[in-house]
């Protein structure tokens, strides 16, 4: 056993750009062992998609192609990678942290049994690789080492790995052909559909000022409202704000919500849960107002406040009116 | 229907995470406790099911002595009967590990439905759920954010990503993972909390379920993660600090 296999992800012939940030994973994986690397893209057809890979610095492309491939199911892709991974026979095999990977992966590993260490945000080598990832929704990270026999199975997070890093390079792409039965497919999914047209736009807002659980109450979102007011921006949420319903879903911001790159984030007692992060870290600058000085949101705020919202945001209102005049 | 909740007890939210001495888990002497976010909406989806089709709520629940408490408020809210496997070494046991015994325990009920929540909020592995449902053979789906039972089969909500979903036809017995804020959860009642004191809770030793597993992957070490930005903290009271982040976002950032 020796590799890297790198599994992709695509929808409808388009990519999920997670897969290149996975590939730069598994290449930078590759060369710390003194391995090489290779892809699978599985899916309907996904020979055109493979071929975009042959000139990336991959051993080999496997176009894991099947009519029962065409939608995704737990079941089908499970299978399908569960014989080309036997074939490969690979020391590691590598995921991009999608919901569709996190549907399937631990089932694929389960049947080699092993674990999937998921959601690493870095790899680093000491000895053999160590995997980063983190606990207590990002308060602390872990230093993981995969054990047992080979493969061994890892999904890493967005953003955590670089796209554009991918190295060209050439690869041989091959078809893979799975044996597939309909009968075994349990799930039957319907097409993809979105809950209604979004009325907020939060994507073109040049100044957002986020709200979350550390507001304690529906009645008190009213005062960081008055701040996103005196400030021209938009009122905008974390996940468990929406899920109580104390603002609609289409103000959520975060890997199920919108993916914002304001001026301005301003973010008020929200702690800063990965599934939070993924949407807001590309803006420009980020503001945190927090009790706690260890929540995750420090890691990526530029300017920080540790005290009381509930004292700091009127204190904020009040500055923002007397310097606008 | 007969439904199988699993739930987990965790660190409540907003505790103070301190690394303990072995450098490998955190110190939980002076923690409160409590469910597993995710898994109290799942708890909250067994039980609006049961009121819909009848059947019964069972709470399986994998942890040292002192989750006894969170299955006593599983019961508080409704759940009819738990199982509480019982040890003190949990945390050092993997996904599949823990996926093993849960299975083991949850297959003698021969349930119709196994729920839980998408992830925990300690570990985050968010796998529990499909490993077990590998186990023991049936299909699974994740992050559901709504579950109907058409004739035998079910028909459950999938998030996927940037707010589109999906619907998944799926026959039973099967096992979800549910995502918050599915529903409203419910506060356990007084009439509730008396009757949770008579109610079943079944104590079974790993050893019953043939054994723990020694874990595939370790975590070799824990710790407080570094800064990837340098932070400017704004210091002083309210009123300072808020003049001086006014200050800052007047002249630096330049949005006022």
């Amino acid at each position: 056993m020796s590799g890297i296999l790198v599994i992709t992800e695509e929808r409808g012939g388009v990519w999920n750009r997670m897969s290149f940030e996975t590939l730069a994973a598994g290449q930078q994986l590759a060369s710390e062992l003194g391995q090489s690397a290779s892809a699978a893209v599985p899916g309907q057809g996904s020979g055109a998609l493979a071929a975009e890979l042959a000139s990336k610095k991959l051993d080999k492309v496997y176009a894991v192609d099947h009519e029962l491939l065409n939608v995704y199911t737990a079941d089908g892709f499970t299978a399908a990678l569960e014989q080309l991974i036997r074939k490969v026979q690979p020391d590691y095999v590598l995921f991009p942290h999608t919901y569709q990977v996190r549907d399937f992966a631990p089932k694929l590993a389960t049947r080699f049994q092993q674990v999937l260490v998921s959601d690493v945000i870095a790899i680093r080598k000491e000895g053999g690789p160590v995997f980063v990832r983190q606990l207590f929704q990002g308060k602390l990270n872990a230093d993981v080492k995969a054990g047992g026999t080979a493969p061994h199975f890892v999904s890493v997070q967005a953003g955590a790995f670089r796209a554009e890093q991918v190295q060209d390079g050439s690869a041989q792409v091959e078809t893979f052909t799975p044996e597939l039965n309909a009968a075994a497919i349990r799930s039957k999914p319907q097409p993809p559909f979105r809950e209604s047209a979004r009325a907020v736009d939060l994507t073109a807002a040049e100044i957002i000022v986020s709200v979350g659980r550390g507001i304690k109450e529906k009645d008190n979102i009213a005062m960081v409202e008055e701040l996103a007011k005196a400030l021209g921006g938009e009122l905008a949420a974390s996940r468990p704000i929406c899920d109580n319903g104390w603002l609609p879903m289409e103000r959520q911001v975060g890997s199920s919500g919108q993916t914002v790159s304001p001026k301005v984030y301003l973010a008020v007692g929200i702690s800063g849960a990965i599934q939070h992060l993924v949407g807001m870290k590309g803006s420009k600058t980020i503001v945190a107002i927090n009790k706690d000085s260890n929540a995750p949101i420090f890691e990526v705020a530029d300017y920080g406040i540790v005290g009381d919202l509930f004292e700091v945001v009127p204190a904020l209102i009040e500055e923002v009116k007397k310097a606008k005049g | 229907m007969k439904i199988i909740v699993c739930i987990k007890q965790v660190p409540a939210r907003d505790s103070q995470l301190k690394v303990d001495a072995s450098g490998r888990w955190i110190q939980e002497g002076d923690l409160s406790f409590e469910i597993n976010e995710p898994d109290a909406y799942a708890l909250e989806e067994a039980l609006q099911l049961k009121e819909k089709h009848g059947g019964e709520v069972i709470a399986l629940c994998a942890g040292p002595a002192r989750a006894s408490q969170t299955i006593r408020e599983a019961l508080a809210k409704g759940a009819d009967r738990a199982i509480h496997i019982e040890d003190e070494q949990v945390s050092t046991w993997d996904t599949l590990g823990l996926a093993r015994l849960l299975a083991k325990a949850a297959a003698a009920e021969k349930p119709d439905l196994i729920l839980t929540g998408l992830q925990s909020d300690d570990l985050g592995s968010g796998q529990t759920g499909v490993v077990m449902a590998e186990l023991l053979g049936a299909p699974s789906a994740t992050i559901i954010m709504a579950v109907e039972v058409l004739n035998g089969n079910i028909r459950v909500k999938q998030e996927l990503e940037s707010g589109w979903f999906q619907h998944i036809d799926m026959p039973l017995p099967a096992i979800l993972t549910i995502q918050s804020g599915i529903n409203k959860l419910r506060y356990a009642t007084l009439m509730g909390i008396k009757k949770a004191k008579s109610k079943e809770v079944k104590r079974l030793t790993t050893a019953e379920l043939g054994g723990a597993t020694a874990p595939t992957a370790t975590t070799e070490r824990v710790y407080l993660p570094k800064k990837a930005k340098q932070t400017q903290l704004l210091e002083g009271s309210a009123k300072e600090a808020a003049a001086k982040l006014v200050e800052k976002l007047k002249f630096e950032v330049r949005v006022i």
